[in-house]
């Protein structure tokens, strides 16, 4: 079985080319003050490719990715490029890149990596890694 | 290998370890519903992690049939013909609210 879980399993690190990087914070402000979202694909567990998503839920403090746009991720464009999910990002428009009970409790996807971006701090957005697995978070550091 | 007159499911990764590590699984039902029971038989275990404990499909998953949210026709009551494709995808979402 190939999959994120065994590749991201045990790593220190994840590493995150700064276009990507970019492109989520760039996302981030222009979709604020609601939340934004997305995934990245890759092999092996290096991210090859950032994919926007729609956030379909209601106000701006969740977020829900479209699950149509899912399903033809997950089934269609990855495999077909020979892709895998490696990480899903959001934002926290106005609150710490962290976590939330939230995040913790809907994290259905334990073999991939969580990104925060935080825009709490409008001229230093951050963007933090995790792993949330059985209710427990641990930070994965993220490295160009 | 599938066949003709099965219900093909696409099961996502979360989820495959219920299924021995198999993305595309065939089961027979009328509906939705009965196709997903079919699976839950079939795979031990994963029928909770479809279902709540009132039996109803969770929240927090979605379910496709030919393209279609399931939530958008019938549910698990939506009808289908053999051929028809299945898909299973777990939410993602969260969000500051706590």
């Amino acid at each position: 079985m190939s999959d994120a879980a065994t590749q991201i399993e045990g790593i220190a690190s994840f590493s995150l080319p700064e276009a990507m990087r970019a492109a989520i914070i760039e996302q981030a402000r222009r979709e604020a003050p609601r939340e934004c979202c997305g995934i990245i694909a890759g092999r092996d567990g290096m991210p090859t490719r950032v994919y926007p998503t729609t956030n379909i839920a209601a106000g701006n403090s969740l977020y829900e990715i479209d699950p149509a746009e899912l399903i033809e991720l997950e089934f269609r464009e990855m495999p077909a490029h020979g892709t895998e999910l490696v990480a899903i990002y959001h934002s926290h428009p106005v609150s710490p890149a962290h976590p939330s009970a939230t995040d913790i409790a809907l994290a259905f996807w334990p073999d991939a990596l969580y990104l925060i971006c935080s825009l709490q701090k409008s001229d230093f957005p951050q963007l933090r890694g995790f792993r949330i697995r059985d209710g427990a978070v641990t930070e994965v550091p993220l490295v160009p | 290998m599938s066949t003709d007159d099965g219900i093909h499911v696409l099961i996502p990764t979360p989820l495959r370890g219920f299924t021995g590590g198999e993305a595309r699984v065939d089961v027979h039902g009328g509906t939705v519903g009965e196709a997903l029971d079919a699976l839950a038989v079939k795979f031990p275990g994963l029928g909770e992690r479809l279902h709540d404990e009132d039996g109803q499909l969770r929240r927090f998953v979605n379910v496709f049939v030919n393209g279609q949210n399931v939530r958008d026709i019938a549910g698990t009551a939506t009808v289908l013909s053999p051929g028809d494709e299945i898909g299973i995808i777990p939410a993602m979402a969260g969000g500051d609210a706590s």
